[in-house]
């Protein structure tokens, strides 16, 4: 008898990457979207005006006139590309800091800066009313997503639920409940990890063991890939992939998008407590920003008045967003309770009066 | 009309909100072909199918994070914690998202969600099988908490938790899900949320209780009643936000008051109940206020816990001492 090994299953995970860090197309099988050159410039267009926001934010910040802020440096082109490539009525569950993906699907920056600036406004924000709000609690909004992705497919709607979730969120009960059950019921759910290879001071290597983190989705019997997220080509190509096969009802997939981030992990952190500056100097030769340029500009889509004369169109439209952000007046004291419940109990009622008699001046 | 038990109220209420709106879904572990572990959901699947009764993985985080995406989309869903003992795996989706989703949005995505669990000790059940732990939820805002104490309440309190449009968290007395049966008109008539329910008229001593103490306590104030003491005896029904005004006017009346619940003294909710009528009540009162509680000890496996609960004995004599001092 001969003992032959059996294998019960094996696995393979793609890398998917179109521009190198250079500019310089690796593939020749552009998908459709990368032939349209003008929707290529507005979006790299968008990504420019998130990072021009970013820095506006940090000096905000360090001036007095924000919060602790959670900075998108780096990450421009995965969230350009989940942004553009959801259709208006899918629902997005993101963490913290996906600002280019929410901007584009309506969000305001002076909605975000009320969020970050202290105001629970922010969070009733322009952006689909189905979105979910930025989510703190780690990994947590994977789970709205899928349940989210459930109620669709409940209702038999063409729609699918996107979340975003960090490197090290990726360890989460919640986020592998997620894949899980997105696996066990089908469900229309794209879970995007962003690899930026830094949960605040913890590497990408402390998180797991697994090689990737986009094979995390095998174990839950999903379709898994790998991309590089500072190449918006693969991660709009991988995107748009993922929504296809979600929304004709072939189930959820798992885009881990490879990317850095360049940036505090806010502004209550200092990076160079725990990483070496040599490995962010080397990190900022693969952004996002300068690769897609460098592409426009060898199809001669872009050139260096275009870019001067976006930033300054880009200064001034978040000068305006700051402005009305400062501009907006507290709440009053009493909305801490108008939205605890949908008709404030008459338990609440007492401390209500008791709040607004202690707002005035005595 | 039938006369059912109290678990058989909660089969007739998913069925009759199901039944009438399409929104209303069922989750949870063997909640489907199964009917749940207790047979809360029995035949709910043969009548609105898999879609709408559906059996999650075997993950407590799942069924509540599921539960807040359904609901922020629209849906209202009923999910079940097989037990009150495996529901803390679900705390963080519950209390940083359902509790406060509708204040953090402004009113923008709201959380009208129910968490059915069976609740309680007595059973003669395995350890975490037999939790009284309401007050880790009492503290929540934006939480409602709802524990009935017959299968009429159950029924009416159900049907308004589901269509409540913010989250509750539905505790059943699991000891008394089959204790009596009474007649529950299956007329989709629900009864009000955030009252406490006056069960017996009294004018000597208050007895305020919840879930299924409201058993040993009325039977308590048959026997004080032979005793020559009045007992009224009040169902705090819901706990959160509590109906402080019917217990106050009762305590107005009867001077007296004891408190009874099988979960633990320490920052148990009699305590709540306790402060504020020393906030509210002091002069009204007669007597100190007491409490008959479990102890400040992990309820026991069960071959001690019938001496771990509250009892009519316990109950009898705590009103006593209120009669003592006057």
């Amino acid at each position: 008898m001969e003992n032959s090994v059996s294998i019960a299953a094996t696995f393979e995970i793609e890398y998917l990457q179109y521009l190198d860090a250079t500019g310089k197309l690796v593939r020749d099988d552009l998908p459709a979207f990368a032939r349209d050159t003008r929707q290529l410039v507005k979006l790299y267009q968008e990504m420019v005006m998130a990072r021009v926001f970013d820095a506006k934010a940090i000096a905000l910040q360090r001036t007095g006139k924000l919060g602790t802020y959670a900075p998108c440096l780096g990450h421009e082109a995965t969230y350009m590309a989940i942004g553009s490539a959801m259709q208006e009525d899918d629902s997005f569950a993101c963490s913290y800091r996906e600002y280019g993906a929410q901007f584009h699907r309506g969000v305001k920056p002076r909605e975000l800066l009320m969020y970050w600036g202290g105001d629970e406004r922010g969070n009733d924000f322009s952006g689909p009313a189905h979105d979910f709000a930025w989510c703190v609690p780690i990994g947590t909004q994977c789970l709205h997503a899928a349940g989210s992705a459930l109620a669709f497919k409940i209702r038999k709607e063409p729609r699918v639920a996107v979340c975003t979730i960090g490197d090290g969120g990726s360890s989460k009960a919640d986020f592998n409940s997620a894949l899980n059950v997105a696996g066990a019921m089908t469900l229309p759910l794209v879970a995007v990890i962003v690899n930026n290879q830094w949960a605040i001071s913890v590497p990408r290597s402390s998180q797991t063991g697994a090689k990737t983190l986009a094979q995390k989705g095998i174990a839950a019997g999903l379709e898994c890939i790998q991309v590089d997220g500072n190449d918006l080509l693969a991660m709009r190509a991988a995107m748009d992939h993922a929504l296809k096969r979600a929304r004709n009802g072939h189930g959820a997939m798992v885009i881990e998008a490879v990317t850095y981030r360049l940036s505090d992990h806010t502004t209550a952190d200092d990076a160079r407590r725990y990483r070496p500056e040599a490995e962010v100097k080397e990190a900022w030769d693969r952004e996002p920003l300068r690769r897609l340029k460098a592409y426009l500009v060898s199809l001669n889509a872009w050139n260096e008045e275009d870019e001067v004369e976006l930033k300054e169109r880009c200064a001034k439209y978040v000068d305006a967003e700051v402005n009305a952000y400062l501009e907006t007046r507290s709440q009053p004291v009493e909305a801490m309770f108008d939205y605890t419940y949908a008709e404030l109990p008459d338990d609440l009622k007492t401390q209500r009066s008791e709040a607004l008699f202690w707002d005035k001046p005595h | 009309m039938a006369q059912i038990t109290l678990i058989e109220a909660v089969t007739q209420a998913l069925a009759w909100e199901m039944q009438h709106d399409p929104s209303v879904v069922v989750l949870g572990e063997d909640v489907g072909v199964n009917g749940g572990v207790f047979r809360a959901t029995q035949g709910l699947i043969e009548k609105f199918g898999a879609d709408r009764v559906i059996d999650t993985p075997l993950d407590e985080t799942t069924i509540a994070g599921i539960t807040v995406g359904l609901a922020a989309q629209g849906m209202k869903p009923v999910a079940e914690a097989q037990f009150e003992g495996f529901i803390y795996a679900m705390l963080e989706q519950i209390i940083c998202h359902a509790a406060r989703m509708r204040n953090r949005t402004r009113g923008r995505i709201t959380m009208p969600a129910v968490w059915r669990a069976p609740w309680g000790g007595g059973i003669r059940a395995p350890e975490h099988h037999s939790e009284a732990n309401e007050a880790l939820f009492t503290n929540v805002p934006g939480l409602r908490v709802v524990l009935p104490s017959s299968p009429a309440r159950a029924y009416g309190l159900l049907l308004a938790s589901i269509r409540d449009p913010d989250p509750v968290i539905f505790f059943e007395p699991k000891r008394i899900y089959r204790q009596y049966k009474e007649e529950v008109p299956d007329d989709g008539e629900a009864l009000p949320l955030d009252v406490c329910f006056v069960l017996r008229d009294g004018s000597d001593v208050t007895l305020v209780t919840w879930g299924a103490q409201v058993k040993e306590t009325l039977e308590a104030a048959d026997v004080l009643a032979e005793q020559g003491i009045s007992a009224e005896v009040i169902d705090v029904a819901t706990l959160k936000p509590l109906d402080f005004d019917t217990i106050h006017e009762s305590v107005r009346k009867t001077g007296r008051c004891v408190i009874v619940h099988e979960a633990p003294r320490t920052a148990g909710f009699g305590a709540e109940i306790a402060a504020r009528l020393a906030e509210h009540a002091l002069y009204d009162l007669a007597a100190p206020v007491q409490r008959v509680t479990g102890y400040d000890t992990h309820i026991p496996l069960f071959r001690l816990e019938m001496k771990y609960l509250p009892s009519v004995e316990k109950i009898v004599a705590a009103a006593k001492r209120t009669m003592e001092v006057s």
